[in-house]
């Protein structure tokens, strides 16, 4: 099995590296995890998973800036149905539009869009922004990724800006922070975190595995 | 519910964890590597890290601590002393941290938390204040030291935390350098007073002795966190027994135990 950690240079992409990697051992199957932008590589890769740190513009930005990469996901993803995982702003630029910075559009193939925690959060809660921290799930609907995930399991959010999800089915798990926030959505093959997997202590390994496993 | 976090923070100089009382007296604390392992598996919801001395000796923070850390710590890293500009911060995080905390460069060259925040996004820039009681000079009768506490401004601490959250920073580490390494408890009064005024969360350090202090400066002073050294370095109390008060208080953790 290849696992491809697409490195478009979005930050830290260390912790998601070694956590896929430390799962994939206790597999006891033949593995590679590549952390690659080349597209050859993506084509040859059976899981594709996109980290993403820092602003929605940005990440889109940066995406664009590979020629063809958005295409050949789209073929990878899309047409070929490849499991996929965005993490962070790499789930989020899977909205149609995102309003960090300026209206950048997405890659839209999550119907909703990113928009900032402020305008949701009533003043008088008091909340901090970013949502900073660890945080639990509250689940939606029954899905074989959120096994063995219990109310005692937190995961590690910071973001300023939440996917407002057009299609309710879409949404696995919300997080309360003032309002509820997709936590966990999924379309098809496609699977996306806001929380990061990877900074989620033993949690953040339970999920994985789980969706290393389920898809 | 989000939980407030208990950050264990690792003072490094020349390689090894250090706490002094007030800045100044140096004990031997260990080996950060394996402290920071042994805080990700005692139930820490962060890890902070300080190279203490980087800032006067021009040292540049560890990276090999850092990348070593980060492999084996599945939880946030922070990472402060010596930053000065942008590229240092890209190596940081290149290294495996995932928040970087600036100070004193930050004083001298306010632009830098601008530039930092537009090019790795304000979830990853702390900024971290030192504040002093200075009852007769500044507003808020607290001001800003840097250089670990050794260079007194009079720079008026709430001010400058307003301008840090409007400059692009998106967390604020606040240490009372009156406090810190007392034991008395936190300074309730800067921590709410700082805390009041902005919108990013702010971390309480300086001055924890015990599990209560943590609750105190949590309710009273709002902060969104709580950091503390040498009460977990040299074993007085575990982060357990800090999450367990905090419960008890109706204070929302995550539970590792």
């Amino acid at each position: 099995m290849i696992v491809l950690i697409l490195d478009y240079g979005s930050g830290n992409i260390k912790s998601v590296y070694t956590s896929i990697k430390k799962i994939l051992y206790s597999f006891n199957k033949p593995f590679e995890v590549k952390v690659s932008s080349k597209l050859s590589e993506i084509r040859k890769a059976d899981k594709i998973i996109l980290p993403g740190v820092g602003s929605f513009d940005k990440c889109m930005n940066r995406i664009k800036k590979i020629i063809d990469l958005v295409e050949t996901l789209e073929d990878q993803v899309i047409i070929k149905k490849k499991p996929f995982l965005g993490v962070c702003v790499g789930m989020q630029i899977l909205a149609d539009y995102g309003f960090e910075n300026k209206k950048t559009k997405g890659l839209s193939w999550i119907n909703g869009n990113v928009k900032p925690l402020k305008n949701f959060i009533n003043y008088s809660q008091k909340l901090k922004i970013p949502h900073m921290g660890w945080n639990n799930l509250s689940f939606s609907q029954n899905n074989n990724l959120t096994n063995d995930i219990t109310d005692d399991d937190q995961f590690y959010f910071v973001h300023s800006y939440f996917f407002d999800i057009k299609h309710k089915q879409n949404i696995i798990c919300n997080t309360k922070y003032g309002v509820d926030i997709p936590a966990i959505i999924n379309r098809d093959n496609i699977f996306g975190f806001q929380f990061h997997p990877e900074k989620s202590g033993k949690s953040g390994f339970k999920i994985l595995n789980n969706w290393l496993k389920i898809s | 519910m989000l939980s407030k976090r208990v950050i264990p923070c690792l003072d490094v100089h020349d390689g090894r964890t250090v706490k002094g009382i007030n800045f100044v007296d140096l004990i031997d604390a260990g080996d950060p590597v394996e402290q920071a392992k042994l805080y990700n598996d005692l139930g820490a919801d962060e890890i902070c890290f300080l190279d203490i001395s980087a800032t006067n000796e021009g040292r540049k923070t560890l990276f090999n601590i850092v990348s070593k850390v980060a492999e084996s710590c599945f939880i946030p890293l922070t990472v402060g002393g010596g930053i000065k500009e942008n590229s240092d911060i890209n190596n940081l995080l290149k290294s495996g941290a995932d928040k970087v905390s600036i100070n004193s460069a930050a004083v001298h060259k306010p632009n830098l938390i601008n530039q930092a925040s537009d090019s790795f996004g304000c979830q990853c820039i702390v900024l971290a204040i030192d504040a002093y009681k200075d009852h007769n000079n500044v507003k808020s009768g607290y001001s800003v030291s840097t250089h670990g506490g050794k260079k007194k401004t009079e720079i008026d601490a709430l001010e400058w935390a307003i301008q840090g959250e409007k400059n692009g920073a998106g967390e604020i580490l606040l240490t009372s350098m009156n406090a810190d390494g007392t034991k008395l408890g936190y300074d309730i009064e800067l921590t709410s007073k700082i805390s009041n005024e902005v919108n990013i969360p702010v971390i309480a350090s300086g001055g924890a002795g015990k599990p209560f202090d943590m609750v105190n400066v949590l309710k009273k002073g709002e902060a969104s966190a709580v950091l503390a050294a040498s009460i977990f370095h040299f074993g007085f109390y575990s982060i357990e027994n800090v999450k367990k008060e905090m419960l008890k208080y109706n204070i929302p953790v995550r539970k590792t135990w």
